[in-house]
């Protein structure tokens, strides 16, 4: 790891002894069992001045967490941290013992973990955890820290800031929580806030209020912030610094803008390109159509003369022809699960049909043949939980030989190596467990499994959502090829509108259930958009350190709406190009022309005003 | 394969090699007993009752004036492989049910689950008496009404272990593959919990030594002149006060045996082991 690193131009050693935060010769190591040490992050310097963000960026096991952590004094159990000098403010953090790191840490040191929902307590208020940290330091009494909550709650812009404290977390969303947490942080006023990949767990859409939130809020408290993420994107918009790592080494640091422009190591390269997925080109559209999905309605629950007590997917339907991807992009909660297991048979549709070929198949799984299951595959989201950890790659991969083709001995055991040779796993690796295998290769057994049917279809759900960037478009990249290799039909469940965008041949949007739009990649850029994939498309923060500035904060609701027929809009209470006396009084009309389908009032008509 | 086995003992903790020792120290007893056994295990061979150890009866002689250490050469076997074999037979019951109810789900596994609480509910020591007074008091029988008697408790803490893992993704994969029931209770989900079900077992087994002594000691165990370890300890209940080897023996015969095989379960726990 000899890389180059560039003089760090703001952060240089002359006004170092101005900087909030100094790291100078950072090591952690921890031991091993032959007794020797480790070193899983090395010789890490940066310095942070005053009222600045820097950035730690790199993939899972870089050591970023572990960094972030070590400036609050604290080290997982085994660790040790060892530095030339790591201060904050006049604290010398490495040579403090544990009653004095204490005093230090909720009061001057704040951290914001990347999960709000497991950091509050279910069972007490908001309010008397945010103003904690004032209490036990005595830093205030309790009118006081009351009333620097209500203040901190108001400047991160949340709803009803007199009287959201009262409730309890399971009563907030996701990303409300997260600022919550943040002004947990913030209300000490501290020097530094840590924040560990705070908005990592939250929709796009979520995302940029959060962000935003969270930008005003330090920059209004004065406080030094080391921002710790994968996401380079994210990064640009909030921070000043960034610091690259890999493998607990610095790969490259320097200024925001220098970093995204002029990046001078190979690593930074790869995490850059990594980061704008590249266009793959749309497969040649086949005649045959593979899969047929007609206005399905599912849900959970007894099913009453068609519909579900609890219904999740209203009316969906597509199409997805030999050797093309459909990409089905939605928020959590959308459906966009619930439809994968619609049409692998695992729940049963309430009503619609599901046509293979043009034959229909049998709505629940127990009633299909072990044929038709053979010729539909679903690849789990989570390789970790969809492969049995006590059977080896070899074993899991080898069941739907035996059972779809009765693939058995040496046939079984050659097809398994060709398998592997596919999805371009090392054949050594058969006889380990799925335990000893890294997040990519699981994936690439969980793949594996899947195709060794020999599927028609491929249900691809959040395959790449839980893996690093650089992993996930290397199976992104297998995918695609073998799909054109094998003529798949693939139908790509995402959350992330870029990568969908790049992959796949077609794109469904869904909302709520319903699907709001369908568009042939093609037809995709330059043309307006239903609203909610305007603003799916436009919550993708750019590499561009304005961008969080210049766009515009999400428009209110323009119609007050308590709650909405099931028949009307189910955008309408967060559309903000809603039209009063129209939407929400009629249902949506779909509007259809070349291969595109959007369903609302605005589309087609010329009051297009979804861009 | 038996060089793993090697390589399993060498890194178990010393309690688990200790109970290891134990453990197989009592086998191997119960097997070649009989046959290393001084005397027949009925002989009238001493005419003082209680002796203490001497040269020609190591362990001292019983109230009947038998020999005590041919009493429990004999009578180790019976607790042993009484209760080895119930134990094993419970657990087998006991997880066969519980896979078939977690992986039918639904109103099959409700019911039961809830017969299972019922039978759990009631004392052991009681049903064992209640099912001995009925059926009488053969090898066979208490055999299989000790397995019986344990088979509920087994059941639940299989039940709770197969529940967790048939909501597993890769169980779900099977599903949607179209296994059938079978294939998914013997090559998903009972791999994942065969740990757990070796301690278990192990308790189990442990449960069954100390219910048949306690039948034993009520009389209602094996019959003479036969007798467990369990009812050694009865019959030489009255040599108490005078701290007769022919009670002492027994007694620590029985603790050392469970403890043995509860210092293995523990060390055989994958958390416990190396």
């Amino acid at each position: 790891m000899t890389v180059e690193l560039a003089p760090p131009p703001a952060t240089g050693p002359s006004d170092a002894s101005a900087a909030a935060v100094e790291v100078r010769g950072l090591s952690i190591t921890v031991a091993q069992p032959d007794g020797t040490r480790r070193a899983i992050v090395e010789n890490i310097s940066f310095a942070v001045p005053r009222g600045e963000v820097l950035a730690l960026i790199g993939e899972s096991g870089s050591g970023k967490t572990t960094i972030a952590l070590a400036l609050m004094g604290f080290s997982r159990f085994g660790a040790t941290i060892a530095a030339d000098c790591l201060r904050v403010g006049d604290m010398d953090i490495a040579a403090m013992g544990q009653s004095a790191l204490r005093g230090v840490r909720g009061s001057r040191i704040a951290y914001i973990a990347q999960s709000a929902a497991a950091a509050f307590n279910p069972s007490r208020t908001i309010l008397s955890q945010v103003i904690e940290p004032l209490l036990v330091h005595g830093l205030a009494g309790r009118e006081e820290a009351r009333a620097r909550a209500v203040a901190l709650f108001r400047s991160l812009a949340l709803p009803s800031p007199e009287t959201i404290g009262d409730r309890y977390p399971h009563q907030v969303s996701g990303g409300q929580l997260q600022r919550l947490m943040a002004a947990m942080a913030l209300i000490t006023g501290p020097e530094l806030v840590i924040l560990d990949e705070p908005t990592t767990a939250l929709d796009v859409t979520t995302q940029v209020e959060v962000l935003r939130a969270f930008k005003a809020a330090i920059a209004e408290s004065g406080a030094t912030a080391v921002y710790v993420s994968h996401d380079l994107a994210v990064v640009t918009q909030v921070s000043e610094h960034i610091v690259v790592l890999q493998n607990g080494r610095m790969v490259e640091q320097g200024d925001s803008a220098r970093i995204l422009t002029a990046p001078q190591s190979e690593y930074t390269r790869t995490l850059l390109a990594a980061a704008r997925p590249a266009i793959r080109p749309t497969a040649d559209a086949a005649l045959d159509k593979v899969l047929t999905v007609d206005s399905i309605h599912a849900g959970y629950g007894r099913i009453v003369r068609g519909m579900p007590a609890t219904p999740i997917l209203a009316d969906v339907g597509f199409t997805v022809r030999r050797g093309s991807t459909l990409g089905v992009i939605g928020e959590s909660g959308s459906g966009k699960s619930t439809l994968a297991r619609v049409i692998a048979g695992l729940l049963p549709a309430a009503s619609g049909e599901v046509l293979l070929e043009g034959q229909p198949l049998p709505r629940a799984m127990a009633q299909r043949s072990r044929e038709q299951l053979r010729r539909i595959q679903l690849v789990f989201q989570n390789a970790d939980t969809a492969l049995n950890p006590a059977q080896t790659v070899r074993d899991i991969i080898a069941r739907p030989l035996a059972f779809y083709h009765g693939l058995k001995g040496a046939a079984a055991h050659a097809r398994v190596d060709e398998l592997l040779d596919l999805i371009r796993l090392p054949r050594a690796l058969a006889d380990r467990r799925s335990t000893e295998l890294s997040g990519g290769q699981k994936q690439r057994v969980n793949l594996a499994r899947a195709l060794a049917a020999e599927p028609d279809v491929l249900l691809c759900d959040e395959v790449t959502s839980a893996l690093d960037t650089v992993v996930g478009a290397a199976i992104l990249d297998l995918i695609d090829e073998l799909r054109r290799e094998l003529g798949i039909a693939t139908v790509f469940i995402s959350h992330d509108i870029s990568t969908v965008r790049a992959f796949c041949d077609e794109i469904l949007v869904l909302y709520a259930g319903r699907a709001v739009e369908r568009c042939p990649k093609a037809a995709f850029d330059g043309h307006s958009h239903h609203p909610y994939t305007r603003l799916l498309i436009d919550s993708v923060p750019d590499m561009d350190p304005t961008w969080l500035a210049t766009r515009a904060a999400a428009a209110g609701p323009a119609l007050a709406v308590s709650a909405i027929a099931p028949e009307l809009c189910r955008f309408l209470p967060r559309c903000p190009v809603a039209i009063g006396g129209l939407c929400d009084s009629n249902p949506p009309p779909l509007h259809v022309d070349d291969g595109r389908a959007i369903l609302c009032h605005r589309a087609g008509g010329p009051g297009d005003a979804s861009r | 394969m038996s060089g793993a086995l090697a390589m399993r003992v060498r890194n178990m903790r010393l309690s688990g090699r200790i109970g290891l020792a134990l453990v197989l120290f009592w086998l191997v007893l119960a097997v070649g007993g009989p046959a290393l056994a001084p005397h027949p295990v009925g002989a009238f061979i001493d005419q003082e009752v209680f002796s203490g150890p001497g040269r020609t009866f190591w362990l001292g002689s019983d109230y009947l004036g038998r020999d005590v250490l041919s009493r429990v050469l004999w009578g180790s076997r019976y607790t042993v492989f009484l209760a080895l074999g119930a134990a094993l037979l419970a657990v087998l019951g006991g997880t066969s049910l519980a896979l078939f109810s977690a992986i039918r789900g639904g109103w099959t596994d409700e019911i039961l689950a809830r017969a299972m609480d019922t039978l759990n509910s009631m004392p052991s020591k009681i049903f064992a008496l209640v099912l001995v007074a009925a059926f009488g008091s053969s090898l066979t029988l208490l055999l299989l009404i000790a397995a019986f008697i344990y088979i509920p408790g087994n059941y639940r803490i299989a039940r709770a272990l197969a529940i967790n893992l048939v909501a597993m993704d890769f169980v779900q994969v099977a599903r949607a593959r179209g296994e059938g029931a079978f294939h998914i209770a013997r090559y998903e989900v009972l791999p994942n919990m065969i740990h757990p079900l070796l301690a278990d077992t192990g308790l189990r087994f442990v449960f069954v030594v100390l219910l048949l002594s306690g039948l034993s000691f009520l009389g209602l165990g094996v019959q003479p002149p036969y007798a467990d370890l369990g009812s050694l300890v009865r019959e030489n209940i009255s040599g108490l006060p005078m701290a007769a080897p022919a009670i002492i023996v027994p007694a620590l015969a029985i603790a050392s045996l469970t403890v043995g095989a509860n210092l293995l379960i523990d060390a055989l726990k994958p958390g416990g082991k190396a």
